[in-house]
């Protein structure tokens, strides 16, 4: 299959369908210390779609996360989220928009002075108006959705890789954000630690229809994603039926040599004729 | 490890990158002190973080700085006693030891000390945070790094390098009376006299500004660590180097300035 054409327009004020498109990245270029990272990135995340990102170690899959957190600006390129141009945001401007959006670093990114529930409430905790009341509800309601409310007063280190990034999850998910980043939230953990973390984010997907980007190198991960759908009554992850494939709001990207080289649905990449992209999902 | 893959390990960079490199971080550093002080008058002021960084960096330090103050005017007593006496002017000892500890060596001990104790320490935990991206997480979840960790650990560093600087020159006098009055059989009333008449407003003006600037150096440089593991590595060991380095030389200028400021010689 031929790497499908984006539809990139050029033009200077917010898209035109930035109602509909949560994050649009266009023309984005950057390079560390004269190395390209990436080069000419353009895509857009739909309101309640989560898009799962791959790519080999890298390919710049993380950066494109931290560069729709402003976290990382472009060299080239600009980037639209919930219709802020942030490539040309102050960090202070960039303060008030991160309110909106979670993320959910590569190895949880915990602060190791702080209790599980100092670092799930750390934002609620920053913003000053809300109550001690307020955020222990948050904080329990927060730590309840990932099934840790136990560790509330443990410390990071006492906790496994797998909890981890569960309270990383829900240190992201407690001020309902729009937009929820992950990065490779399932790297290096057991695959029924994998199954629990990717349930969560088919939860936070389906009952609460956040937009997501998710980083990873695990396939399955999206293939599960993208084959299963949360049951609010029955509390748990279940599979599509046989002909609902596709339903589900998830889109592909594939990064190689920083470029996009896929962008599409499950049913796209998986007739993909592209050689690299057969051999990567293969 | 063969010779040919050692050389293309060894990185080779031209003297006009090495120059920009240098000069870069000059800005860098510039910069980071300018928003320390900056993010001051700025909200939210990280107070309790002041306080806890207060408590480590100030009632941490307290057991060596007693030891190396005590220890400092132990030694130029018993080293001046010689002198004084070939003159026969041992009396003039207190006076001695406590101009000498006052407006020179209490707050350059105390600052090399606290540079060697806490700079590394700063320099080792944020370049940690970098590692582990705490840092990004932070400025992800609405906090600027600078405001949270940098502020408070400056203005820490400053506020209780002063008050440990008054205590290791307090120390550096018991040290020196104890060599005066056990070893040199000199009266401890006529010392600690001497000693506290001998003191004039310039030597205790200059012996406090000193740790203002030194607080400044410490908690500056070791907030400038970079990330990566051998990053984390050499920050640590740059961040004492340079800070005691910069403490010595801004130490001969910051004199000079203080002696024409103030008249005295």
């Amino acid at each position: 299959m031929e790497t499908p054409a984006l539809p990139i327009e050029r033009f200077h004020g917010p898209p035109a369908d930035s109602a509909q498109n949560i994050i649009v990245f266009q023309d984005v270029v950057l390079a560390f210390e004269d190395k390209p990272v990436l080069d000419g990135i353009s895509f857009s995340l739909a309101h309640g779609e989560t898009k799962a990102i791959f790519g080999v170690a890298g390919s710049g899959k993380s950066t494109l996360l931290k560069l729709a957190m402003g976290l990382v600006r472009p060299d080239e390129g600009r980037i639209f989220v919930l219709g802020n141009d942030i490539t040309r945001m102050r960090e202070e401007e960039l303060f008030e928009l991160r309110r909106q959006i979670g993320m959910v670093f590569q190895e949880s990114a915990l602060f190791d002075s702080l209790t599980v529930r100092d670092n799930v409430a750390y934002r609620l905790m920053e913003e000053g108006d809300v109550s001690e009341q307020e955020i222990n509800t948050r904080v329990r309601e927060a730590l309840s959705f990932v099934e840790l409310e136990h560790t509330i007063d443990k410390l990071p280190s006492e906790l496994s890789g797998g909890m981890r990034r569960r309270v990383a999850i829900a240190r992201a998910i407690i001020t309902h954000p729009e937009i929820l980043l992950y990065d490779s939230p399932t790297g290096g953990l057991d695959p029924v630690t994998s199954t629990t973390i990717i349930e969560l984010i088919v939860k936070q997907r389906d009952v609460y229809k956040t937009s997501s980007l998710l980083v990873t190198h695990r396939l399955q991960d999206a293939f599960v994603m993208a084959s299963h759908y949360f049951d609010k009554q029955a509390n748990r992850m279940l599979p599509l039926s046989p002909g609902a494939k596709g339903d589900v709001p998830i889109g592909f990207l594939i990064l190689r040599d920083g470029k996009i080289i896929f962008d599409g649905d499950v049913q796209q990449l998986s007739h993909s004729r592209d050689e690299y992209i057969r051999e990567y999902i293969s | 490890m063969g010779a040919g893959n050692l050389l293309t390990n060894l990185e080779l960079i031209s003297p006009a990158d090495f120059i920009k490199q240098k000069v870069q971080s000059v800005q860098d550093y510039a910069l980071l002190a300018a928003q320390a002080v900056g993010n001051l008058f700025r909200r939210p002021l990280y107070v309790a973080d002041m306080v806890q960084q207060a408590d480590l960096i100030g009632w941490g330090s307290m057991p060596i700085i007693i030891l190396a103050g005590a220890a400092s005017g132990a030694v130029l007593a018993l080293n001046s006693a010689s002198t004084l006496q070939r003159f026969g002017s041992l009396g003039l000892i207190a006076q001695l030891v406590s101009v000498g500890m006052v407006r020179q060596l209490g707050p350059i001990i105390t600052g090399l000390m606290v540079a060697g104790r806490n700079a590394s320490g700063m320099a080792s935990e944020l370049g940690s945070m970098m590692v582990t991206e705490q840092i990004d997480a932070m400025r992800a979840l609405g906090t600027d790094p600078t405001k949270k960790l940098v502020t408070p650990r400056v203005v820490a560093t400053v506020f209780m390098l002063f008050f440990l600087t008054i205590i290791s020159d307090l120390f550096g006098l018991v040290g020196g009376a104890m060599v005066a009055v056990l070893m040199l059989g000199l009266d401890s009333h006529q010392f600690w006299t001497s000693s506290w008449q001998i003191l004039a407003f310039q030597d205790v003006f200059t012996g406090l500004v000193q740790p203002i600037f030194y607080g400044f150096i410490i908690a500056t440089v070791g907030m400038t660590a970079k990330g990566g593991t051998q990053g984390v590595g050499r920050a640590t060991t740059q961040a004492v180097v340079v800070s005691s380095v910069m403490i010595l030389v801004t130490d001969f200028f910051l004199t000079r300035v203080l002696i024409v400021l103030l008249g005295f010689r």
